[in-house]
């Protein structure tokens, strides 16, 4: 019985706000879409980072088939040739700059391309013949890549070396400044959001002042009376929230996966799926506004 | 069932208090007028009874508790023992007589059944059946005030406090409400009415409290609504907010005892006839 009445209250409480609620609504869909940006810039970085970029800063490819590096001019990497490099690496003049190194061979190379390029058409064209091993080396200090690079760029059977933090550190810091500026606008559009709801709760307190008063004379407890305002301001902000989730589902599904993989299907994009992990967080956030902002402005404004 | 003991209230340091050292005491099933002009203390007295305020000195007891020592998450329990009825009916306008009764057994959480069963009951004891579903605006004053009072009473409060509830109607259907009210308090509900209507309480012979610029200045049972007795001064202060000037006799209060004070009077009126 409560329950219901609560639900009745809430219902008739939205019908009467409406446009506010619109507007709340709206509020919070344009605030948490750029919240929700900036995650998928976080999202999108990692994607690109891949399996290695943590681990190691310099990759040392070996000859493939297709190789048309210098060095390459016998054909791919013999197992020999791959014993050398091993012993290079670990010889002190060299082992003074690398802290660690691992091989990857081609199977492993193809295991991690497809994780990476799982959401990309490019992915079923590839086998694990076409991609080359390669020696990935965690530097004491990624400074020193020239000495890496000069001492392996011209040793048999290596097709190139590669400080793969260069190429990828500018794009990176550019999605990072783009995921700033979305993190303020959305700070900037959390506070309208804040306020809008605050105003509602109070325009929608004061419409029902008369039906307020007379559940607190008749002794209705604190939580009926103000339950239903609470979950006024909830309900906008949460729909809100949904509908941000579904525009950032949206930009991935037609944007990244429909448009911008197809351009460049050598990048790693976020799929789809990813960018609803964001979603249980911008509802959670447009509860919690939504919650705190009108448990402050019932206090000021509702008495009970 | 309503006690002031030495209850002082003051909105405004600088202006003279709403209620000044009042001790009054209200019994259970008791039927009681309070009366005085406007700004005498009526609204803060009841005010104080549902905590809707707080005393600024003395303890206000309501159904023996002290309501200074009732937590603020307690104090909807407090009013759910209170019924109140105010001058201007205060109903829902959307809702039916029948959803505006229920609506205060809703909010509480009562269920669907009960409130099936109680709210013809209770229309029925105000005079209402077959109106279930009239809107507000579609009754006249009189039968709306019937309504706030059915929904005050439905939840069965020990204590009624009505606030000029005859202030917006004619004087036959202010006696038709008073027979409503008379009928709650033989049901045994104590029924307290702050009213400026002479008329009503003339007629119906209860106890009057009159208060004066904070003050009791008159406390009879089976009472008119202007005394037929001269206040006698009690003290200096009493004398000073009853404004008249009195007969220099002096017998001084008892303080807690009603029955007490009300035998001082009589004596001092018979005194003085």
């Amino acid at each position: 019985m409560r329950l219901a009445f609560v639900l009745g209250e809430i219902g008739s409480g939205l019908r009467r706000n409406l446009s506010m609620v619109i507007s709340v609504i709206l509020v919070t869909f344009v605030s948490l879409t750029f919240v929700g940006a900036a995650g998928m810039l976080q999202l999108q970085i990692n994607q690109m980072k891949g399996y290695w970029y943590d681990k190691v800063q310099v990759a040392i490819f070996l000859c493939s088939d297709g190789s048309t590096a210098p060095g390459c001019a016998t054909g791919p990497a013999t197992p020999e040739q791959e014993d050398n490099l091993r012993t290079l690496l670990k010889s002190p003049a060299v082992a003074q700059y690398v802290n660690d190194f691992q091989y990857e061979s081609k199977d492993d190379a193809y295991k991690h391309f497809k994780e990476q390029f799982s959401n990309s058409p490019i992915v079923d064209s590839v086998t694990p013949d076409q991609l080359p091993a390669s020696f990935r080396i965690n530097m004491k200090d990624p400074e020193k890549y020239e000495i890496i690079s000069e001492t392996f760029s011209s040793q048999a059977g290596v097709e190139t070396v590669i400080d793969q933090r260069q190429l990828l550190e500018r794009l990176f810091s550019a999605m990072n400044a783009a995921s700033l500026v979305a993190v303020s606008i959305a700070g900037v559009m959390i506070i309208c959001a804040i306020l809008l709801i605050a105003t509602t709760i109070r325009l929608s307190a004061f419409s029902r002042r008369r039906e307020t008063g007379i559940m607190r004379l008749v002794g209705a407890s604190k939580m009926v009376i103000q339950l239903p305002f609470i979950l006024e301001g909830v309900i906008a902000a949460v729909i809100g929230a949904a509908l941000a989730s579904g525009t950032l589902w949206a930009v991935a599904r037609f944007f990244l996966e429909g448009v911008l993989s197809k351009q460049y299907p050598d990048t790693a994009f976020i799929s789809p799926g990813q960018t609803l992990i964001l979603v249980p967080a911008l509802i959670g956030l447009g509860v919690v506004l939504a919650g705190i902002s009108s448990l402050l402005t019932l206090r000021r404004y509702l008495r009970v | 069932m309503i006690r002031f003991e030495n209850v002082t209230k003051v909105y405004d340091q600088k202006a003279r208090p709403a209620l000044d050292s009042i001790n009054l005491e209200i019994d259970r099933g008791e039927f009681a007028f309070l009366v005085g002009a406007s700004g005498s203390g009526k609204s803060t007295f009841l005010r104080l009874v549902l905590k809707e305020d707080r005393a600024s000195s003395g303890a206000v007891y309501v159904a023996g508790q002290n309501v200074a020592n009732i937590s603020s998450w307690r104090v909807p329990r407090l009013r759910r023992g209170i019924g109140v009825v105010f001058q201007d009916f205060r109903l829902l306008p959307q809702k039916t007589v029948f959803a505006n009764v229920a609506f205060a057994m809703q909010v509480i959480g009562k269920s669907r059944s009960v409130i099936r069963d109680t709210v013809p009951e209770v229309l029925k004891t105000v005079g209402l059946e077959g109106k279930e579903n009239r809107l507000p605006h579609e009754l006249s004053g009189g039968e709306q005030q019937r309504v706030a009072i059915a929904r005050a009473v439905v939840n069965r409060p020990g204590i009624l406090l009505a606030d000029e509830p005859t202030g917006n109607l004619d004087p036959t259907t202010s006696m038709g409400i008073m027979g409503v009210l008379d009928k709650i308090n033989q049901n045994g509900t104590t029924v307290v009415m702050a009213t400026h209507d002479d008329d009503i309480v003339n007629e119906m012979r209860k106890r009057v409290v009159e208060l004066k610029n904070g003050v009791v200045i008159r406390d009879e049972a089976k009472a008119l609504y202007t005394s037929m007795i001269p206040v006698v001064g009690q003290s200096r202060r009493l004398r000073d907010a009853s404004g008249r000037d009195e007969q220099p006799q002096v017998i001084p209060p008892r303080a807690g005892s009603r029955a007490e004070a009300r035998t001082e009077f009589r004596t001092a009126g018979e005194g003085q006839a």
